[in-house]
């Protein structure tokens, strides 16, 4: 059973910790470092994106790059042609969100369950990424910007205060407008998980035919599930898109998508601190690896996923939390001088 | 006359060609409920097993018959019993487990091999049909496609093996009651699923070239004619590669290839609406 948010000291800490990074980041690091940040806080959103319809909603989409990616071109194009961000911004959520509601409609109301949601998300992925990679063509243009197909659409707008196209955020500002995305993203996301709406799609994750037979309508509630997370994903595309000013198919690639899940399970399912974790753990190490130029990046991701299946499945966070209420559990019993019982983990 | 001869010939091979891409994963999939995303990489090892040895010098087609599907068999066995056999019943955790052997192998093969692409030229030339040349490599592709669901049939149909299997997949717990050892049985179901994917992979080789991230090329299209095709092995291959392999080459005919592959999703997904268990969930259910 999860407590009121405004009931659980987590909350405040994630906000507070928040606030104090999105603050106090930029007098501590220096320039390289921020943009290092930067990065870890637009795959933070991406992340969170994933982490809300698997864990909260049961849907495991293994094409969560496919909004991603939607969510960066949509950025790229529109900014180039208008000049602005801020409408740019907005259609970079709405149009991987309507595309989800699309997708959606297809798989949850063709009950397709589980496995073979896996398998389609994939699918529709790996098309795009296709489809996507033969625009290279003059011909392939959206008004004044062309898709490039495999070569990217460079030169992407930076994000600009809204309304004044001039006024490009230099990269401090960016990051702190990302922090306050993300922060945005993860309260919205609790509050979300929290309300009525959250508890039907937890309670459809746990059993679905149970719900259906509650009264409520499962197969809608699974396509706005998942139209939000496709939109946050989208979001967090154009994020990425304005952070390196290029963009290119990788975006809609298998190696996001697994990427997505790692974070998500590396973390573990059902939190959303845990994804954030992932993200900033698992990119570090994968960088400082990298940076031995021992093994490519493919094996460090595979090797660790596997690992991670068979030997920490629920993830990191709630296996610590779990090893945290046993201890204090046998700790207490030892002051207390009770009779030493076997731990028994109580579901917080 | 012709041409029509030629599009016919050509929708068979693109039918062949789902077939072989998807038999393999069929079985491992039908039998065991274990969906296998390192299929494509399983391709791949196929096709790097006979270009590698044709390059030491071995007949091409004793690669392709006999070596390539040895080697990804072996592969496929250790596969099993190192990663898959703990995670029976947690289908979820296969999928991830096998993406990450996906993305393993293709970064194995790149570390061993280099990103670079490697072939062995068609063998057995063409045959010309009035105006048309045709390679008789594709009547090949088509022969052996039918040899795999004609064997595949016999072999669970006819003999003792097969009927174990059978009786495995239907319901484990009670084969294992009557004396099935269903490790052993689910053991060797992966490494002959395994051995026809590198069957299918060695095939392909000599058409395709060989390069480590090709599984991507088909991993799609494998996965999608399983599931279009449903639970059935044989009968759900064989309707989902037909319909599926009409529709994308006769796309391919009008627009060109990438938009026969997107045909081919978009096909599925209508099919997967209509009949959200598969071809074989709704009719031909009680075929093999």
């Amino acid at each position: 059973m999860e407590k009121p948010v405004l009931r659980d000291p987590g909350f405040y800490v994630m906000v507070a910790t928040g606030f104090a990074v999105l603050f106090g980041a930029p007098m501590v690091f220096d320039f390289f470092e921020i943009m290092q940040m930067t990065q870890y806080v637009v795959l933070s959103v991406f992340a969170l994106s994933l982490a809300y319809i698997w864990g909260f909603g049961g849907i495991l989409s293994f094409g969560q790059s496919a909004f991603f990616g939607l969510g960066a071109y949509t950025f790229a194009v529109s900014a180039i042609n208008m000049g602005d961000t801020t409408i740019p911004l907005a259609l970079a959520f709405i149009i991987p969100a309507l595309f989800g509601v699309a997708l959606g409609y297809f798989m949850f109301y063709g009950r397709i369950s589980d496995v073979y949601l896996g398998v389609v998300t994939l699918v529709v992925t790996l098309i795009l990424w296709k489809l996507i990679n033969h625009t290279a063509g003059p011909e392939y243009a959206i008004g004044k910007s062309r898709l490039g197909g495999f070569n990217g659409i460079p030169s992407i707008p930076i994000v600009n205060s809204p309304g004044d196209a001039s006024a490009d955020l230099d990269p401090v500002q960016l990051f702190q407008f990302f922090m306050v995305v993300l922060i945005v993203v993860y309260v919205g996301l609790r509050f979300l998980i929290g309300s009525d709406f959250g508890r039907v799609s937890v309670s459809i994750r746990e059993n679905e035919t149970r719900t259906s037979l509650l009264g409520y309508d499962v197969r809608r509630h699974k396509v706005i599930v998942f139209a939000i997370g496709s939109g946050i994903a989208g979001f967090s595309g154009a994020m990425w898109a304005t952070y390196q000013t290029f963009i290119d198919p990788n975006a809609f690639s298998l190696e996001m998508s697994a990427k997505a899940l790692i974070w998500v399970m590396a973390g573990g399912v059902g939190t959303l601190v845990g994804p954030i974790v992932g993200v900033i753990g698992l990119q570090y190490l994968s960088l400082k690896l990298g940076e031995m130029e021992l093994l490519n990046n493919f094996v460090i991701l595979g090797f660790i996923l596997i690992v991670l299946v068979l030997a920490l499945p629920k993830g990191v966070v709630p296996s610590i939390r779990m090893w945290a209420l046993q201890g204090w559990e046998l700790a207490r019993q030892r002051r207390s001088g009770a009779p030493q019982g076997k731990p028994v983990a109580s579901d917080v | 006359m012709d041409y029509a001869l030629i599009v016919v010939m050509e929708i068979l091979r693109a039918v062949s060609l789902l077939v072989l891409l998807a038999g393999g994963l069929a079985i491992i999939f039908g039998m065991m409920r274990v969906i296998n995303i390192a299929h494509g990489e399983f391709l791949m090892l196929g096709g790097y097993t006979v270009i590698m040895s044709v390059k030491a010098g071995v007949n091409l087609w004793i690669a392709i018959l006999i070596l390539a599907p040895i080697v990804v068999g072996i592969f496929g066995i250790i596969v099993e019993r190192l990663v898959i056999r703990f995670l029976y019943g947690r289908m979820i955790d296969t999928l991830l487990a096998t993406w990450g052997l996906s993305l393993l192998m293709i970064g194995g093969v790149t570390l061993i091999f280099g990103n670079t692409s490697e072939g062995v030229s068609t063998p057995l030339g063409s045959i010309t049909i009035g105006a048309y040349q045709v390679a008789v490599y594709n009547v090949v592709l088509i022969a052996f496609a039918v040899l795999f669901l004609v064997a595949a049939w016999a072999v669970l149909k006819y003999t003792k093996a097969g009927l174990i299997a059978r009786a495995t997949m239907q319901n484990p717990g009670m084969a294992e009651t009557l004396g099935v050892n269903s490790t052993l049985v689910y053991m060797a179901t992966f490494g002959i699923g395994s051995a026809l994917t590198g069957l299918a992979g060695g095939l392909l080789a000599p058409v395709t070239g060989v390069v480590p991230s090709m599984g991507v090329n088909f991993i799609g299209q494998s996965f999608i004619t399983v599931i279009t095709g449903g639970a059935s092995i044989i009968a759900g291959t064989l309707s989902a590669s037909a319909t599926l392999g009409s529709v994308s080459q006769l796309v391919t005919f009008g627009a060109g290839p990438v938009y026969g592959d997107a045909a081919l999703l978009l096909a599925a997904l209508i099919l997967l609406r209509i009949l959200p268990q598969g071809i074989t969930g709704r009719i031909f259910t009680r075929s093999l």
